[in-house]
């Protein structure tokens, strides 16, 4: 028995030191079929970006990858909060922000183009995380959810899990009378804004709460970040609640199917998010690729419920030592192969229409 | 104070020849020790001022922006645009939180100080009064992960008993979902400021004089008797202050209150229900990704909770000194 076990441990190590040994040659070679095939128009010196928490996961896979390619090159994400991002941003303590809003029209704008001296701020989308309605709820499976009903959840209209609000969306499920336990965001999120948002576009006559990054319905529970709200939804049977994809991924959570504008339940897989995204629209001017998600989209397939966070940095006035580094790091995660890195996270690719914009102007930064 | 300082130098001219040499000294290092002690005390008041003029001073801003009353408003949109905030709830929950945990955590405490002092056998009394140190150098963060990812479960249990038993008194009225809540926080909070109650009022009850003690016994009392009339009494100023200084450490705790109350900033005494918020958990959670006018008024709920614990210890200096005189006088 022992003896096994040291065999299996060994050839384990084995295969693990033959894999690295593969890695390490795969590089040298021009023509490697790594994950990183498309090679970074590689750029030397060192970066500091701040903000969005939702997409640090992308952006440390990202820097992972690209500092790999590109040894003279040092790059910091510090994903705490997009409203720090863009005050780092606008005082100039940061080379590009990552957030999970476009700049608001006024003051914020205002700052960012003073601080790219005088030229507008481009706003690239770079990450797109699907928001999960994961569930516990123990014998029930395939959940089925429509705005309205979960806007009566999540404003406490509905209570028990054998509402007839529920049943109507679920006729063939066997639903429990457990009290239902909905579970928000105590601190300001991007999240939370996309999630209001949703409800109010999709459900205008249930969700009178407006959209924000605050948390404004009555009644739930509140938790800490997203790895508290998945934590929570693990462990309290009856719970549900809204998060990033990842997290729910990483908390073997159920996670329940959402009807879009075309009237179907959909489930959420990174394809049908982008289709959602695909269907989005451009409002921004020229390479500002500023996104109004149409969160009652009628394309089939689509899951409506999606997340866009933003890059945004000095389309113009860059300083010229950081100018070639962030735009070939910024050209790098818009690449296919770039995006491709993010789907194992639980993040859903860019559509190939909009990352080819995105990585066009990209390219114009100056 | 000022008459010990001057003694010294008239008598050490008095006695002739050999005072010159040594009377010099000892005045330099007195007064050098005298400045030292007078700028260390005088140090604290210029942090408190300093503290106090900096929370003003940024919480100003916020104060004149917000478009409801700070006073009564239960909600926290500092945030929004016109902001509207107020420390109704989160203050109310601070207090409320911090109460409950003393109700909780005194009794324990004192019956757990009673016992190392007068009951248990010196060879166990020992290591246990060193274990009861221990969890206060818990970090607290640990104690709030416990409570949330673990604690809450026999709490969910509990909260079902106590609503199905004593549902007709409002605070055990909710009928659930039973999650994080104002009980499971306050008994966290409990757990956390038992050892600083405990060791304090154990270090008290051990100094009450030997003759009192076997005064009470000659007279027949009992070992409760004893207690009741000898160590109680001549431990009651050094009890109050250590409950102060609990309940002082109860309304500042932060993180452990973050991760254990339910975060719904409403007025209630609901306990058992989701629900619970308090001033320093409001802060911890909201300061990250908060604007300009959301951290001015994150910093002007600093400056309530300044004040309740400001208030709350000159209540208990006043208290101490007070029975100090009353207990000095009968004893």
């Amino acid at each position: 028995m022992k003896l096994k076990r040291h065999g299996l441990l060994a050839s384990v190590a084995l295969c693990a030191t033959l894999a690295l040994a593969a890695c390490g040659s795969d590089n040298e070679e021009p023509g490697g079929s790594g994950v990183d095939a498309s090679k970074a128009d590689c750029a030397t010196g060192s970066l500091n970006a701040r903000g969005s928490s939702a997409q640090k996961n992308a952006m440390d896979e990202w820097i992972k990858a690209y500092q790999q390619q590109c040894s003279g090159a040092t790059i910091n994400y510090q994903g705490d909060g997009s409203g720090a991002g863009i005050t780092a941003f606008t005082g100039n303590t940061a080379d590009f922000a990552g957030s999970d809003a476009a700049l608001k029209d006024g003051d914020e704008t205002t700052k960012a183009t003073t601080r790219c001296g005088g030229n507008a701020p481009l706003h690239l989308p770079m990450v797109v995380g699907p928001i999960a309605m994961a569930y516990n709820l123990e014998g029930v499976k395939d959940l089925q959810l429509s705005p309205a009903t979960i806007a009566k959840i999540f404003s406490g209209a509905v209570k028990t899990w054998d509402a007839p609000e529920i049943k109507a969306d679920n006729p063939s499920a066997t639903l429990p009378s457990t009290q239902i336990l909905a579970i928000h965001r105590q601190d300001s999120s991007g999240t939370t804004e996309n999630f209001t948002d949703y409800l109010g576009k999709t459900a205008p006559d249930v969700w009178t709460f407006g959209k924000g990054k605050d948390w404004k319905a009555p009644g739930g529970q509140a938790e800490q970040k997203s790895d508290g709200v998945a934590g929570a939804i693990k462990k309290s049977a009856g719970a549900i609640g809204y998060v990033e994809l990842s997290f729910a991924q990483v908390n073997a959570l159920s996670i329940a199917k959402v009807k879009n504008g075309a009237g179907e339940y959909t489930a959420l897989t990174g394809e049908a998010a982008g289709k959602t995204i695909s269907g989005a629209k451009v409002t921004g001017t020229g390479s500002d690729l500023k996104l109004t998600i149409d969160y009652t989209t009628k394309q089939a397939g689509a899951y409506p419920l999606i997340l866009v966070t933003y890059e945004i940095v000095c389309s113009k006035g860059n300083p010229a030592d950081k100018l070639p580094l962030i735009k070939s790091f910024l050209t790098f995660t818009a690449s296919s192969a770039g995006q491709k890195q993010l789907e194992k996270l639980g993040y859903a690719p860019l559509p190939e229409e909009t990352r080819a914009k995105v990585e066009a102007a990209a390219k114009t930064l100056a | 104070m000022a008459t010990t300082t001057g003694v010294p130098s008239p008598p050490a001219a008095g006695p002739g020849e050999g005072g010159s040499l040594p009377r010099k000294r000892p005045l330099g290092a007195e007064m050098l020790f005298r400045g030292t002690t007078t700028a260390a005390g005088t140090m604290v008041l210029v942090i408190i001022v300093a503290i106090a003029v900096f929370l003003i001073w940024q919480a100003v801003p916020a104060l004149t922006d917000n478009d409801a009353n700070f006073l009564t408003e239960e909600n926290w949109y500092a945030n929004d645009n016109p902001p509207r905030f107020g420390i109704a709830a989160t203050a109310f929950g601070t207090v409320l939180t911090a109460v409950i945990a003393l109700l909780l955590a005194v009794p324990v405490a004192l019956g757990i100080a009673l016992c190392l002092s007068h009951y248990a056998p010196k060879r166990v009394a020992t290591p246990l009064g060193f274990i009861i140190d221990l969890l206060a150098a818990v970090p607290s963060v640990v104690f709030g992960l416990w409570g949330r990812d673990y604690f809450f479960e026999p709490v969910q249990g509990l909260s079902r008993f106590l609503h199905e038993n004593l549902g007709w008194l409002p605070i055990f009225g909710s009928e659930g979902p039973y999650g994080k809540s104002v009980l499971l926080g306050s008994i966290v909070l409990a757990i956390m400021i038992l050892p600083i109650v405990t060791s304090l009022s154990r270090e008290v009850f051990m100094q009450t004089p030997a003759q009192n003690e076997e005064a009470a016994l000659a007279l027949g009392a009992t070992k409760w008797e004893m207690i009741r009339t000898a160590v109680l009494p001549f431990g009651r100023p050094g009890i109050i202050a250590s409950v102060m200084l609990g309940l002082g450490r109860a309304l500042g705790e932060t993180i452990a209150l973050a991760l254990t109350l339910g975060g719904v900033y409403k007025v209630s005494f609901d306990l058992i229900g989701p629900g619970g918020t308090s001033i320093a958990a409001n802060i911890a959670t909201r300061f990250g990704e908060a604007n300009e006018v959301g951290r001015s008024a994150l910093i002007a709920s600093g400056l309530v909770l300044f004040a309740i614990t400001l208030v709350v210890n000159m209540i208990a200096r006043a208290i101490v000194y007070r029975r100090r005189e009353f207990v000095g006088g009968s004893a």
